[in-house]
């Protein structure tokens, strides 16, 4: 299996299929440890042609994972416990 | 109350010309239209599909300016890389390739941010980093920047020749190599794998609290960003981009 480990960033592609905001600068906190920082600066690990897997660089508990098979995207959130996006009109 | 929504979606860019940069780099001069501009340090992604519908997909950081005329991706050479040996060896001008972008909004620094600015690179990972040296001349900034540059041999310097020129006649830009393989007779420079004294050497103090960015393969940038930080630098101000296991 061809897995990948990048930055947070590298998943701004994929996040960009389902989320229409920019998900890499939006601010997270881990549900397992708390560490509260960017998407962007959190670990990514994508595996080719199944999904992407966003942990945290603290405690490794995955944050975000997207999977797209056979015409749907499947999304879960569990591991972070807010997302936190600039309200460009402040 | 408003989130800036935006789609990504992908688009049809144009060959304008590929350029050989090193035995191993070229870079694809590309026309997006409707391209909305990038910031400097973002990242495209290309789509390749056979003609039995195969598809795949591969990130590559853009090498240009957003003041620039033409988007400019670098694409290194892999023996394995099923989309990277099409764009190095069988892509031409004239040809149409799928593209989405621009990506990623964090490792990006547009020269309003300031510095001062220490880049960190090796191989290909200069991409986005080039397209920072270069935004930061066409904007006109003075922010001081520094650019450590890892290469495996003189001839494999990317951009080695622009490098030159735009720190002669820039004092506020100094650019500073180091030849990991193979190094030209009278080599003068660094000759060693970037470590954490030549970043204490090159970059910064952590005093100054300088913007870092590091790019390039995935255990390049895990050791470079680890010694800035045991260096004393504030990890919210040292980014990184991965670029996987092999570079690129």
């Amino acid at each position: 299996m061809d897995e990948l480990r990048l930055d947070g960033n590298a998943a701004a592609g994929t996040l960009g299929e389902v989320f229409s905001f920019e998900v890499t600068t939006a601010h997270y906190a881990c549900e397992n440890c708390g560490r509260a920082d960017r998407i962007g600066a959190a670990m990514v690990y994508e595996v080719r042609d199944l999904g992407t897997i966003v942990r945290c660089p603290s405690c490794d508990n995955a944050l975000i994972r997207l999977a797209h098979n056979r015409g749907r995207y499947w999304i879960d959130l569990r591991g972070i416990r807010y997302l936190q996006v600039e309200d460009v009109a402040e | 109350m408003a989130v800036q929504l935006r789609r990504i979606l992908w688009g049809l860019a144009e060959v304008i010309e590929v350029v050989p940069e090193t035995p191993r780099t070229k870079s694809l001069l590309l026309e997006v239209p409707e391209w909305e501009g990038h910031e400097a340090g973002q990242h495209g992604d290309v789509r390749l599909t056979a003609q039995d519908g195969y598809q795949t997909q591969r990130s590559y950081s853009i090498a240009s300016a957003p003041e620039d005329e033409r988007l400019m991706l670098a694409v290194d050479r892999l023996d394995d890389g099923e989309v990277s040996i099409y764009l190095t060896d069988v892509l031409m001008t004239g040809d149409k390739l799928e593209l989405r972008g621009p990506i990623g909004g964090y490792f990006a620094w547009e020269e309003g941010e300031g510095g001062p600015l220490f880049l960190v690179g090796a191989g290909s990972g200069i991409a986005p980093l080039m397209a920072m040296i270069r935004h930061r001349g066409a904007a006109g900034s003075d922010v001081p920047t520094r650019l450590l540059y890892s290469s495996r041999s003189y001839e494999e310097i990317i951009f080695r020749e622009e490098l030159e020129t735009l720190a002669s006649r820039d004092g506020a830009l100094e650019v500073i190599h180091t030849l990991t393989r193979s190094r030209p007779e009278g080599w003068s420079g660094y000759d060693r794998r970037i470590d954490a004294e030549m970043l204490g050497e090159v970059g910064w103090s952590p005093e100054e609290s300088p913007l870092v960015f590091v790019c390039g393969p995935t255990s390049f940038v895990e050791g470079a960003a680890d010694a800035l930080v045991r260096l004393g630098h504030d990890p919210a101000r040292v980014k990184t981009e991965r670029f996987g296991p092999t570079g690129g």
